[in-house]
């Protein structure tokens, strides 16, 4: 689908296509979703067989499996504090989501769901949610007084408040395009160089040659995604460890 | 962490051509979803059945009910896709085809797997991790404490020596000046008794010598006497005795002052 008649189809890779025959159909589970599933079983299959003999000079999957679980609780005690310790396994699901969502997705023939707005919109208004909660339960209605600061002028309030709340409206939405826009961005120029590879390569005698370029370009694009998969998962889990450092002490 | 050695970088150069390769390979011509079944354009109408033929009608029916549902998917799935490719072409990306009813599933999905994923990571991924690196820490812990005591013991001992020999070298020095003063003690006496002796000598000495001269002084008295005695005889007849020793007396005393008593 790509080089339909030498025009280059670089977004028919973010379709989503009913998986699982007829059932797959009617609970619309489609091949985002079954990814996802993969993900999940790779994550538990990383933490449990990694962390099977309880070694206690590590090999190299129970290394990977502490350094992922010391990495994440490093960086959740880091930002939230002690308090934080209880929201650990949430930011660890989260990090882990969408990192193996970024990694996964690089594979050919593989579904990356992390460059679906709406996946992203989902799990950032997961995150939205679980800190607002989080923020009432501990401070309840004292928590409205994280929109208008301790100190400043009451005819102040009403330029204050609105910016206040549109700045805390606006955290899902960074959250989520921003991740949906690099794995867009990355993915979408993935298939335009490969897609340069397939035309360049038909051009006769020097098509291979000159089909070598493009390919180059892809190869160091790869290690690019690869560098980007693992930077804006971690963006992810710290904005949340910010945002839940915000609700447990409000400021 | 992760040792960057020129093998990895070009194992992982390898790797990214790899997949980037094969990511060629899958540009041109996606998997085909085309879900096998003859295209039906209405439904398949089971031929009545025929006397004495029931078990084969069902069949039948059967089979025209599967190809129902399969005539039915098909045109579920190519909706999808025709919507999908209706999306595409008029230049918007599948990801904002919010009227795609696989977008909702989707994010329904979403939550679901990613709750089990939360709770999978609660319940069972996330406690043995902790469990094992407690272990170690504990390990660790004792193992550092068991290194300070001995090392504090180690410390005890070394002082324990350092003491002990401070303290013989102490006896040693004790003992040496003991020795040593008792020599100078015993060296210091000896002299002493030596000296004693040799002074009751002297003055043994002195007093034989003294009672010498006294003997031969009282002699030399008697002489002179005697000699004056008869000088003064022989010259003048006189024999004034008392005179004579007086003279002789006063004589000695003016040569000998020493005994000028006597």
């Amino acid at each position: 689908m790509a080089a339909e008649g030498k025009t280059i189809d670089a977004l028919s890779q973010f379709e989503l296509i009913p998986v699982l025959g007829p059932v797959g159909r009617a609970v619309g589970f489609s091949q985002s979703n079954a990814h996802m599933l993969l993900a999940v079983g790779l994550i538990s299959i990383l933490m449990l067989v990694g962390i099977r003999r309880r070694a206690l000079v590590p090999g190299r999957f129970q290394a990977a499996a502490e350094m992922f679980y010391e990495f994440i609780e490093n960086l959740v005690t880091g930002q939230v504090g002690h308090e934080g310790r209880k929201y650990f396994p949430f930011v660890f699901a989260l990090f882990m989501f969408v990192l193996f969502g970024n990694l996964i997705g690089l594979f050919p023939y593989a579904f990356t769901y992390t460059s679906h707005i709406a996946v992203t919109l989902g799990l950032a208004a997961t995150v939205f949610f679980v800190t607002t909660i989080v923020a009432l339960a501990l401070h309840g209605r004292k928590f409205f007084g994280y929109f208008f600061p301790e100190g400043a002028p009451l005819w102040l309030a009403p330029i204050i408040v609105p910016v206040e709340l549109v700045s805390y409206l606006s955290r899902p939405v960074s959250l989520s395009v921003r991740l949906f826009a690099n794995m867009v961005a990355g993915h979408v120029l993935l298939k335009v160089f490969a897609t340069f590879v397939v035309l360049l390569g038909g051009l006769g005698a020097i098509g291979p040659v000159a089909a070598l370029l493009p390919l180059s370009v892809n190869v160091l694009l790869v290690g690019f995604e690869i560098l980007v998969a693992f930077l804006q998962a971690y963006v992810f889990a710290i904005l949340t460890c910010i945002y839940l450092h915000d609700a447990v002490h409000l400021h | 962490m992760i040792r960057l050695s020129h093998r990895n970088a070009w194992r992982s150069l390898a790797l990214a051509a790899l997949l980037s390769g094969a990511s060629v390979l899958a540009a041109p011509g996606a998997l085909a979803q085309q879900v096998t079944a003859p295209h039906a354009t209405g439904p398949v109408q089971p031929s009545g059945p025929l006397p004495g033929q029931q078990g084969e009608s069902r069949a039948v029916q059967a089979d025209s009910d599967r190809a129902n549902a399969v005539r039915e998917a098909n045109i579920t799935a190519n909706e999808y896709r025709a919507a999908a490719h209706d999306a595409a072409d008029a230049g918007g990306m599948p990801q904002l085809d919010f009227g795609n009813p696989l977008m909702i599933s989707q994010v329904v999905w979403l939550l679901v797997i990613f709750g089990l994923l939360v709770f999978l990571c609660y319940q069972f991924l996330l406690p043995p991790v902790a469990a094992v690196l407690e272990d170690r820490r504990q390990r660790i812990a004792a193992d550092l404490d068991a290194a300070r005591d001995a090392r504090a013991e180690a410390e005890a001992a070394e002082a324990g020596r350092r003491d002990s020999t401070a303290r013989a070298r102490a006896e040693a020095q004790a003992s040496i000046a003991a020795a040593l003063q008792a020599a100078q003690a015993e060296s210091a006496a000896r002299a002493e008794a030596l000296a004693e002796r040799l002074n009751r000598q002297i003055t043994e000495a002195e007093a034989r010598i003294g009672t010498a001269r006294d003997a031969a002084m009282g002699a030399l008295r008697e002489v002179a006497t005697d000699a004056t005695t008869a000088l003064v005889q022989r010259l003048s007849g006189l024999t004034d005795g008392a005179a004579v020793s007086a003279a002789v007396d006063r004589e000695l005393a003016a040569r000998n002052p020493r005994t000028g008593a006597a």
